[in-house]
């Protein structure tokens, strides 16, 4: 997805304002000059240089551009599914991963995404059970990571 | 350095569990480094979850081989399917591509193989050889020096590179911005936390890489719609036959290019993919018979083969010496090394010197192994090439989501794997370059500190910064840099215009 200079600039002014409105809640240091604010301050204000710029450069620009270009990938809808899928499987382990615990949670992520890139019918579940089993024994097992064990507590090994 | 240092670092590699480590690391880095969409920067990324939980030297050990074995391996691909495993191997991906035609696979595959390990050696030469000797002028520097040393790496990072210098520049402001958000500050006042109590420690390092540099390239990979690409080959003879007359032949064009790569490495922000794009074009230049390039001529793969590898430990030498990262793949390195309480900088010479030489030994060690095991990987690519992408890049996310949640133990390194993934992602797909944010959030919290210190040294005063004798210099070198473009165009507009057909 690509945005036209002018939206880029101007979204980048507005993060830059906010960061200057924010800094000016900050306290000062009694007896400095040199606060918490004043290097974000510096850094705030050549953002919001740049983001001028970026906007200027993007009026000034021959060639009319549409605001918002959709990416080729954007357009195919079994490529967009996959990019929502990958997104979706990272937020569903999020939310899930402390309550459903790793295992059940790693399986479905890995099911999903399988079956979404097109493996195999009957590869699918063996693959999914296998790497779950194998990254969970590698980090549980071998870097002692507490990875969540959720609905299994009570099958814990 | 002494004899009883030496025999300590030498003991430190060559305790077995650093060697196993080596070893699994390499086969790692080669596999990584062949499959394309897995960059050597990836191969860090993912890697560094799992140095978490190692000690100083194995951790650091582990990305050294791995980035070296991967740069290596990027060549593979490029030779048998015309697309360069990491960015590294670009330049020359063609010319490899054009010698697999003409049925000379095995003398491509073997020269990017025996001179980048060469490059890698003559890199590692380099800054074995330079360090010590800079670390040891570097004690003399106080923080006005380290400022305008942060402001000159960052300058770099922007200005040399192929992306747009404004959309660089706001991509670097971006990463320092993110690393102001927290307590750490001088002042310890919590700033940008958003009412997140886990973000008053800062942004995390480590899930912040791995979703930069491996999210984004796995969600790259799911929206690529280019078509599988065709294998020519799958013969490939001896790759080792005809590389003495070669080595003989372009002796000079191979000292070249692995200087021209130890200097782009050291220069902060650019690295191997820099060094090899310029060498291939300084080889075409200096050779005598640069009508032959592009038509599968080896003397580009020599030369710029060696300059992507010694770029590698080039970039380490100020990453050790000021902490100031020379690419991406060495602010990785540089975050580790902070998480393992070996902050680089002079005086990691005077503290922990056997782990620096350790490093160095490493360095030397990885760069010798990697000629029998680029080998083996040569003799399996064709079946590497062949590994179910759609297999092994779900099994990368799962790894990406567990290496990040191991951090602080906690699903908050998962979310910002997310929102960082999705980020640059979203950048890249505008043409804002990644690589100086990153180097930004590396330096942010330096780059203030010696700002602070500095100003309140000078009592508010900025004109100290340019009137200590070394930081005048240093302030000289970076404004010419900074103003570099300025100075070009203003040269254009002064010299009549020219006929423009």
């Amino acid at each position: 997805m690509k945005f036209h200079d002018t939206l880029s600039g101007a979204a980048l002014l507005l993060l830059a304002l906010a960061i200057l409105f924010n800094i000016s809640s900050f306290p000062t240091i009694p007896g400095q000059n040199i606060g918490p604010a004043a290097f974000p301050g510096l850094l705030a204000g050549l953002l919001a240089l740049c983001a001028v710029l970026l906007m200027l450069k993007g009026l000034r620009s021959r060639e009319p551009q549409p605001w918002v270009v959709l990416g080729e990938w954007m357009r195919s809808g079994y490529h967009l599914r996959n990019f929502a899928i990958t997104v979706g499987c990272l937020l569903f382990y999020i939310l899930a991963s402390d309550a459903l615990g790793f295992l059940i949670c790693a399986v479905t992520v890995l099911m999903v995404m399988f079956w979404a890139l097109q493996v195999r019918g009957r590869l699918i579940v063996p693959l999914a059970i296998g790497i779950t089993l194998l990254i969970h024994t590698i980090f549980y097992k071998g870097l002692r990571v507490p990875l969540p064990w959720g609905v299994m507590q009570p099958w814990q090994w | 350095m002494t004899w009883s240092i030496f025999m300590q670092s030498l003991g430190l590699v060559l305790d077995p569990y650093v060697l196993l480590v080596i070893f699994c690391s390499a086969l790692f880095g080669l596999f990584v480094g062949c499959i394309p969409g897995l960059t050597a920067t990836m191969a860090t990324a993912l890697l560094v979850p799992i140095t978490f939980f190692m000690p100083p030297v194995p951790a650091v050990a582990a990305i050294v081989t791995a980035t070296a074995m991967a740069i290596f391996s990027g060549d593979i691909p490029g030779a048998l399917l015309r697309i360069p495993g990491t960015p590294a191997s670009a330049a020359y991906t063609d010319e490899a591509y054009q010698m697999t035609l003409k049925g000379q696979a095995e003398v491509a595959l073997g020269a990017g193989l025996v001179f980048s390990a060469i490059g890698g050696l003559f890199g590692t030469l380099v800054m074995i050889w330079f360090s010590p000797g800079l670390a040891e002028i570097a004690l003399q520097f106080s923080s006005f020096e380290y400022f305008w040393l942060v402001v000159l790496g960052l300058a770099g990072a922007v200005f040399i590179g192929n992306a747009s210098v404004l959309k660089a520049c706001i991509s670097l402001l971006l990463g320092l911005l993110i690393a102001c958000i927290g307590l750490e500050n001088p002042a310890a006042h919590p700033r940008f936390t958003l009412g997140l109590p886990q973000l008053m420690s800062g942004v995390e390092l480590i899930p912040m890489m791995v979703g930069m540099f491996a999210i984004s390239e796995l969600l790259r990979y799911i929206t690529n719609l280019d078509p599988p690409p065709v294998m020519v080959t799958e013969k490939i003879g001896n790759i080792f036959s005809g590389m003495w007359d070669l080595l003989v032949k372009y002796r000079w064009p191979l000292v070249r290019g692995s200087a021209l790569g130890t200097v782009i490495g050291i220069q902060p922000g650019s690295g191997a993919d820099m060094a090899s794009w310029m060498s291939y074009a300084m080889s075409k230049k200096f050779s005598k018979e640069p009508e032959k390039f592009g038509t599968g001529h080896v003397e580009g793969i020599v030369e710029s083969g060696a300059a992507n590898n010694s770029s590698l430990a080039g970039a380490w030498i100020p990453a050790i010496v000021f902490g100031i990262p020379g690419d991406s793949i060495t602010a990785i390195a540089i975050g580790v090394l902070y998480l393992k309480n070996m902050n680089p900088g002079p005086m990691i010479f005077v503290n922990n010197p056997q782990n620096i030489y350790a490093i160095f030994l490493v360095f030397i060690l990885a760069n010798i192994i990697m000629v029998p095991l680029g080998w083996l990987t040569v003799k399996v690519a064709t079946r590497i090439l062949k590994v179910a992408r759609n297999i092994l890049m779900p099994t990368i996310l799962l790894f990406c989501i567990v290496g990040s949640f191991a951090i602080n133990n906690s699903v908050w390194g998962v979310v910002l794997v997310l929102f960082f993934g999705l980020a640059a992602f979203v950048l890249e797909e505008n043409g804002f370059p990644v690589a100086p944010a990153i180097l930004g959030v590396v330096l942010g919290t330096m780059m203030e500190e010696n700002f602070v210190t500095s100003m309140i040294k000078s009592d508010g005063d900025p004109w100290v910064f340019f009137t200590r004798p070394i930081a005048m210099w240093l302030a000289a070198g970076t404004l010419l840099i900074l103003f570099w473009p300025v100075l070009t165009w203003a040269w254009r507009r002064a010299r009549p215009p020219v006929e423009v057909a």
